[in-house]
């Protein structure tokens, strides 16, 4: 799945649980979901599951380990998605 | 692990334990009971002259036996005596139905919807002795063995 699908599905997956508004307006994919969105721990955890209901895959902790941006999680489920 | 090693791991003391036993535990689901004391420290505030439980502690006692006695439970594995799990609570959305009185007893049961990642969410409900449904939600959580 490319970017310009991709990103508009995340931004919408993300935005519940966002706690620095302004970082999101300006979301890319160097956004990290911790340092800039100030999203915490418990709700990656949200965000982890609701990706995976949403492409229909299932994520292990490692991939847990390895979001840590917009880009990171394209690279992710776009994996996820090939096999 | 048995019920009272669960209890025994809580990180809570008088006056703000609030799980008194638990009657039935499996890696799905817990049933577990408090009886509110006459006594309490926050009846002589809630309200003056008229002592009814506050939503919040209903609410703490739900938690306290639907999230973290549960939680404990799932993570019996990895737990010893010289571990306690640390917790805490990340959200919950609660309905209430009828007022808990001091020296009533509420039972609480609760059922794993997910458990992953450290996140523990459950659907909890209250019911009195007469069986009568007192409050239900959703209560979330973060649980995990220090490292």
């Amino acid at each position: 799945m490319n970017k310009e699908e991709l990103i508009p599905k995340l931004k919408t997956i993300i935005a519940p649980y966002v706690q620095d508004e302004e970082a999101f307006k300006f979301l890319s994919e160097d956004t990290d979901f911790v340092k800039d969105l100030k999203i915490n721990s418990a709700n990656l955890v949200d965000i982890i599951l609701d990706i995976e209901d949403e492409f229909d895959i299932r994520l292990e902790n490692e991939d847990m380990e390895n979001m840590l941006d917009v880009k990171s999680a394209m690279q992710i489920i776009n994996t996820k998605l090939d096999n | 692990m048995n019920k009272n090693d669960i209890i025994n791991l809580l990180p809570y003391q008088n006056p703000f334990l609030f799980v008194d036993g638990i009657d039935e535990i499996s890696e799905e689901e817990i049933k577990g009971h408090y009886t509110f004391k006459s006594d309490e420290m926050f009846y002589k505030g809630h309200f003056k002259d008229n002592p009814i439980t506050p939503g919040v502690i209903l609410t703490e006692c739900m938690a306290q036996i639907g999230l973290v006695c549960l939680g404990i439970y799932l993570m019996k594995d990895e737990l010893d005596d010289s571990k306690n799990p640390q917790i805490a609570l990340t959200s919950h959305q609660m309905d209430f139905y009828l007022p808990v009185l001091p020296n009533e007893k509420v039972t609480v049961i609760s059922e794993k919807k997910v458990f992953r990642f450290n996140k523990l969410k459950c659907n909890v409900k209250m019911i009195n002795e007469k069986e009568e449904l007192v409050a239900r939600g959703k209560i979330s959580g973060m649980i995990q063995i220090p490292v």
